[in-house]
């Protein structure tokens, strides 16, 4: 139970963090955000390891497998989409080749 | 060892809020990406490293295939498509939940297993679940899969009242007796249905709210794994996501000023297509005036300012590019082009912006509603492609419009208005704009690309 609490605390407090800071990200950026988030929540993949964490083909160990593919896609798709879509934001004109 | 790792994630976990942080601002979005990918990196090879995973190929063999799956999405993937791949993201972060919470009860990592872990379990498993199959249906209808108006079964929420009682006393049953394997199986059967039900009800035009939902549950359920393994990582970082999805939620329903009762449970909105054709006037024989592109372009020989409003059928016309090169023309001719983005326009939060943003339109032009819904009555031309419900006077009057306190863009109150649409059709809502019939007003029918060419061409053709 006692680790339940300090669980039940550290969530609370991150989720006070959380809404701190997502308060002030502009509209603007709220697609990069959503797909970084994504990402983030690939953060799954910690648990898995420690699930596939056996030399044996036991269904725990294939399940933890599985999960760890998953939780990847999420992680290197997310942060990659996250950094093409960031990038393709501009803010001068200087930059742009076609004005005249 | 274990203040190694535990400090260590500690670290990532400080990273994580840093690159939110950081995420706030266009200049630093970029780096704030690289933060939080850091802050993975670091989380990942740790729980190598101390936990001695390295060790068995098919762990990396997971993550090589995962991986590799993730980087080809993300680099083929359409920016119209972003909604439908989140969706599908927040799907995939749903399983890994559901996955490692069903391995940790097959075999606990910490014996005995005590309450607060089974209660925990059982969340994660829920959470999971409905987060995978809801955004499985989410991404159905996004793509065309499925069709996007609202699908209500016949005594919709006695069903779903019913699949939660039976989550709550399955619940109850596995706490009692956790080895029986049936309990916890039963769960994630009826949360998957749930996930289903969940979603199907809400139409096409809502789709932006329930990712954000899911969003944010995909976040909770990561969360729920961290409370299953006491790993505080996952819940920081599950948590931070649960916030971040919630308020974007919170905006999107704000923008059309609906409760997220009314989007989840309020079947509301007709079809996913932009502009459904037939008279939605109802019946009334007002006449509106025809324009070409060759007039508009006439009227935009005389003016100062346009501020241009886009919506989703700009998008679906893949009108972003030649709208580009139209701005560029009209500030070579020295007039004041600024670009008004509604909150809800495309079809997932802040969509809009991307798009633009891909087709070269440079962010500091781009104004959000707030900010820029002064600036209309001074403004020459207001230039609105594809968009309909988000620049509707009704909502501002008529009281029993299903528009009625949608915050709008005041488009008029600029001295022209131009509409550029495929037909008289009204938007989602099926409120008819009663705009259209206002004497400043010039409609130019058509698909958005062939107008907007159109129009580059004629001002072309003058120079």
């Amino acid at each position: 139970m006692e680790s339940l609490i300090v669980s039940i605390y550290v969530f609370t407090l991150a989720v006070f963090i959380g809404f701190e800071l997502i308060t002030k990200v502009p509209p603007l950026l709220h697609t990069p955000l959503m797909s970084g988030s994504n990402a983030i929540s690939g953060i799954t993949v910690v648990g898995a390891l420690l699930a596939a964490n056996a030399n044996n083909w036991h269904m725990s160990t294939i399940l933890g497998i599985l999960a760890i593919a998953f939780a990847m896609i999420n992680v290197i798709g997310g942060f990659m989409v996250t950094d093409r879509m960031l990038g393709m934001f501009k803010k001068d004109k200087k930059t742009d080749k076609g004005a005249k | 060892m274990i203040y190694l790792e535990q400090f260590t994630y500690l670290l990532a976990s400080a990273l994580f809020i840093i690159g939110l942080k950081y995420l706030g601002s266009a200049k630093t979005a970029r780096k704030g990406n690289q933060y939080a990918m850091m802050a993975m990196a670091i989380a990942i090879v740790i729980t190598l490293v101390i936990s001695g995973v390295a060790g068995p190929i098919q762990i990396i063999v997971g993550m090589v295939v995962g991986g590799l799956i993730g980087g080809i999405i993300a680099k083929k993937i359409e920016m119209t498509e972003m909604p439908q791949m989140v969706a599908l993201f927040n799907g995939f972060g749903g399983i890994a939940s559901t996955l490692v919470a069903y391995s940790e009860y097959l075999e606990p990592t910490t014996l005995p297993v005590t309450l607060d872990v089974n209660i925990t379990l059982i969340l994660s498993l829920f959470i999971g679940t409905v987060t995978l199959t809801g955004s499985l249906v989410a991404f159905a209808k996004l793509q065309g899969i499925m069709p996007g108006r609202p699908l209500v079964l016949p005594l919709h929420q006695l069903l779903n009242f019913l699949l939660m009682v039976g989550v709550v006393v399955f619940g109850v049953m596995y706490v009692m007796e956790p080895a029986v394997p049936m309990w916890p199986l039963l769960i994630i059967a009826v949360a998957a249905i749930f996930g289903v039900t969940f979603v199907i009800p809400i139409g096409g035009a809502d789709m932006p709210v329930v990712i954000a939902l899911l969003n944010s549950y995909s976040g909770l359920a990561a969360a729920a794994t961290g409370f299953v393994l006491s790993n505080n990582v996952l819940i920081i970082a599950g948590a931070l996501v649960g916030a971040s999805g919630l308020i974007l939620t919170q905006l999107m329903c704000d923008a059309m000023n609906r409760s997220l009762f009314n989007v989840l449970f309020g079947a509301v909105g007709t079809d996913d297509s932009s502009g459904n054709d037939g008279a939605a006037g109802g019946g009334e024989q007002k006449t509106v005036t025809r324009y070409t592109a060759e007039d508009a372009a006439m009227i935009m020989d005389t003016i100062q300012s346009v501020i241009i409003v886009p919506g989703y059928g700009l998008a679906v016309a893949q009108a972003q590019h030649i709208l580009h090169e139209l701005g560029e023309l009209l500030t070579a001719r020295g007039i004041n082009v600024k670009y008004a983005i509604h909150p809800v326009a495309g079809r997932m939060p802040g969509h809009m912006n991307v798009l633009l943003a891909e087709a070269n339109v440079p962010y500091d032009v781009l104004y959000e509603m707030d900010d820029i819904n002064d600036e209309f009555q001074n403004t020459d031309v207001a230039l609105i492609i594809g968009a309909n419900d988000v620049v509707n006077p009704s909502a501002r009057t008529k009281k029993d419009s299903p528009l009625y306190g949608m915050p709008i863009l005041n488009v008029d109150y600029a001295r022209t208005v131009m509409f550029v649409k495929r037909s008289m059709g009204a938007g989602f809502a099926g409120e008819a704009n009663p705009l259209f019939f206002d004497d400043k007003t010039m409609m130019v029918f058509g698909d958005a690309k062939a107008v907007v060419t159109g129009l580059v061409k004629s001002l072309k053709e003058d120079d």
